[in-house]
């Protein structure tokens, strides 16, 4: 038996700033756009371990699209996937609005974070299924679901499509490819697995894929999902959305101080990318990659998109108690809309004009989509019959609910 | 005592129509007709593919529907049911094994937060039409992470059906009727009955199931309705309510109390029979309930309070209880702690003088 010569210490990870201090990300180690090699999408995971740790970039400082993971996206698609952002933006404006107006309880922005769920969504088809957390809405976005009835669910109105029975942003949306949200965090992500597997079980073409935060991956379902998805080789894209916090905790506490979240895919053989997700171009890319490989039956990709959570955790959080407060300004790798935005600029294909132009389109649709919603009515104003609050719990109302029913009167 | 309700309108000529099955083969009957009709049935869990379950009731499904269809899982209960969340959504209808139910807890999340939630949740968009297989109970010297009985953790939880055979017959009817069934089942197997009937009795030999009607078991298809109790046996005194190994245990106990009971099995814990429990208490007047998991909020709580409620101006002794003590399953002591007959013999006899 061995004595320490000294006591031990107890280690608690801690970020780089606090409110009151000078944002400090120097300890992030970049690539700058178009450093990173794109192997083969047959490359084998222990072929491609350096890729956990890089950072796959395609814009750079100037906007322009560098380097091997350049998907050279054709300037409607490019806009598509811009105007997809801001109007994602400004919904997220709007509904955190409505939330300080009492319209709702509840409200989760993205903002930061929109290149992700945008390019995501647009890659992959609505036969293929999303497993998404929280801050997906963009998904749901870019494939054009009706912004009526996402409000609908975030006011439980009396067209709620989901009747009342949720938290705001937690959507079903089947025919969209979106998996009904839990507020339990991870459990998607092995569902996910599951889907996937079911598909290759059936012979199918359809992939899943599927988001969890970077303070979630400290669940058991996480890694569940890794071990399941490497053993029977599902085609699934797993991201890891690093935004740094999970509300107050900083991605330390979960593990990321001593390695990268895509890193943790090596030990199940699974191939890791790191990917900077507030660049349309590289999320697009290594989803586009990822998706290659799901579809030619080589398995699972584990990608971390490398981000920051601009806004506070939910109307519930205030950020300005635990990081200093213009961290977001800070955050070297920028604005999304902001960097998409000047790559169409460099390229010719867009303008300031037409920026604030998109902009103000933007917030007339939300507008719009509010008033229809409104004149539905908000949280307390309207909602669905309470009789269904008795439905769906099973297939079929046994005697239970059939009697408590009546209890109510409905 | 075979409810020929049920029984198949015909089978395959070149088929026996019956075949004398324990527990087990019943089970195992059931999954493969099943994966034999319908393409979307899977069966999975730790060992259940190629060894076919520790307990042997996945046995040869691999070798006759291959490896795709039956096959091994990583030892992660939590995985095992969220993949079978996953597959369900997709349309799929698996069928997993969780190989003892003291294991079912890492996987408790995932089945009582999100699929016994999803058709609600999701506004009936996403269902979650999974069957969750495990054995279950005392009565095998098994210790404390072989023996519980978990059942009362998941009647608590809207969304799920909790489903427990005491005999052959019942075990392939009602499987079939679970995995056929649009929402998530948890199954319990009682495993002290896999072999043959208990009637716990320890010192008495275990007789094998062959020997029993309820063992004469079709070989096609055939299901139960979940939600009807079996009446074992008729009586006008006192009613039993059971499930599992304790159906055979009160059998026992009301011979040897000489009391003349009606002692029903309940079949499905969610949906329950409350019409045959009530049409029983009001005919006899009392009510005694039977189960292995401890009484502090065990399942018998509930089934007293519904009898309380609906049947209290027919009752002449108070409801009474035969459970589990509220300890840990104790390896030395399983005699002392699973409810034996005799414990069954003296709540009759005190339900029948009157209560205590």
């Amino acid at each position: 038996m061995t004595r320490n010569t000294k006591p031990l210490s107890l280690r608690v990870p801690e970020p780089s700033g606090r409110p009151g201090d000078t944002p400090d990300f120097s300890h992030l180690k970049l690539d700058v756009a178009g450093a990173v090699d794109r192997p083969p999408v047959d490359a084998r995971p222990v072929q491609m371990l350096d890729l956990a740790f890089r950072l796959v970039r395609v814009l750079d400082d100037e906007g322009t699209a560098v380097g091997p993971w350049n998907p050279r996206l054709d300037a409607e698609t490019l806009k598509k996937g811009l105007k997809a952002m801001i109007l994602t933006r400004a919904f997220d404006d709007r509904m955190h609005r409505a939330h300080r107006q009492g319209k709702t309880s509840f409200y989760m922005k993205c903002t930061g974070e929109e290149a992700i769920a945008v390019a995501q969504g647009m890659i992959l088809s609505r036969e293929d299924m999303g497993f998404p957390t929280y801050r997906q809405q963009g998904l749901l976005i870019a494939r054009g679901y009706p912004l009526v009835e996402m409000m609908n669910q975030i006011y439980s109105n009396a067209s709620d499509p989901i009747k009342g029975r949720q938290l705001p942003i937690m959507y079903s949306a089947k025919d969209y490819g979106f998996f009904t949200i839990s507020g339990n965090l991870g459990t998607q992500v092995p569902q996910a697995v599951g889907w996937a597997m079911a598909s290759a079980y059936k012979g199918d073409d359809k992939i899943a894929i599927s988001w969890i935060g970077d303070g979630a991956t400290a669940e058991g379902d996480f890694h569940n999902a890794l071990t399941f998805a490497a053993v029977y080789r599902a085609p699934v894209i797993l991201n890891v959305v690093n935004n740094q916090w999970a509300i107050s905790s900083f991605q330390g506490i979960a593990g990321g101080m001593e390695t990268t979240f895509a890193s943790k895919a090596i030990g199940y053989g699974l191939p890791a990318l790191r990917v900077d997700g507030n660049d349309f171009l590289a999320v697009w890319a290594a989803t586009q990659w990822a998706e290659e490989r799901a579809r030619s039956n080589q398995g699972a990709t584990v990608i971390e998109l490398f981000t920051y959570r601009g806004a506070p955790h939910s109307t519930s959080d205030d950020p300005s108690r635990y990081r200093p407060g213009d961290e977001h300004e800070k955050w070297p790798l920028g604005d999304p809309i902001v960097r998409l935005k000047q790559h169409l600029i460099a390229l010719g294909e867009w303008s300031d004009e037409q920026q604030a132009e998109a902009e103000a389109d933007a917030v007339e649709q939300v507008r719009a989509a509010g008033k229809a919603s409104e004149a539905i009515g908000t949280l307390g104003q309207s909602r669905p019959s309470v009789k269904t609050m008795f439905e769906d719990v099973f297939a079929t109302d046994d005697w239970r609910l059939t009697e408590q029913r009546r209890e109510v009167g409905v | 005592m075979v409810d020929q309700t049920h029984a198949p309108a015909s089978e395959a000529p070149e088929a026996p129509a019956v075949a004398p099955m324990n527990m087990i083969q019943a089970l195992n009957s059931a999954i493969d007709v099943k994966m034999a009709e319908d393409p979307n049935v899977l069966s999975f869990g730790e060992d259940a593919g190629y060894f076919g379950g520790v307990f042997r009731v996945t046995d040869k499904l691999q070798e006759k529907h291959g490896l795709t269809r039956s096959f091994d899982a990583p030892i992660s209960e939590c995985g095992i049911v969220a993949a079978a969340i996953g597959m369900g959504a997709y349309g799929i209808r698996p069928v997993v094994e969780i190989q003892f139910a003291d294991y079912i807890y890492p996987a408790y999340d995932q089945i009582v937060s999100e699929a016994a939630k999803m058709r609600y949740r999701s506004g009936g968009q996403f269902t979650s039409p999974i069957t969750i297989r495990s054995p279950y109970g005392g009565g095998i010297f098994g210790g404390q992470t072989h023996s519980q009985s978990p059942e009362a953790l998941f009647t608590h939880i809207a969304g799920l059906k909790v489903v427990i055979p005491s005999n052959p017959y019942d075990a392939k009817g009602l499987l079939t009727a679970a995995i056929e069934d649009d929402d998530p089942v948890v199954f319990f197997e009682p495993k002290r009955l896999y072999n043959g009937p208990f009637d716990g009795w320890h010192q008495n030999p275990v007789s094998p199931w062959k020997t029993q009607e309820l063992a004469q078991v079709p070989t096609g298809k055939y299901s139960i309705p979940l939600g009807k109790a079996r009446v074992m046996r008729e009586g006008n005194d006192v009613t039993v309510l059971a499930y599992g190994s304790m159906v055979w245990v009160s059998l026992a106990g009301a011979d040897h109390a000489g009391v003349d009971a009606e002692v029903i099995d309940l079949r499905s814990l969610v949906p329950l029979d409350i019409e045959t429990i009530e049409a029983s208490v009001k005919k006899t007047g009392r009510c005694v309930i039977v189960h292995e998991a401890p009484k502090t909020s065990g399942y018998g709580g509930e089934l007293s309070a519904l009898v309380q409620e609906r049947c209290f101006y027919h009752l002449e002794a108070p409801v009474t209880r035969v459970a589990g003590w509220d300890t840990p399953y104790p390896h030395a002591f399983e005699w002392e702690y699973f409810p034996g007959p005799q414990r069954v013999s003296d709540a009759l006899k005190s339900v029948m003088a009157g209560g205590r």
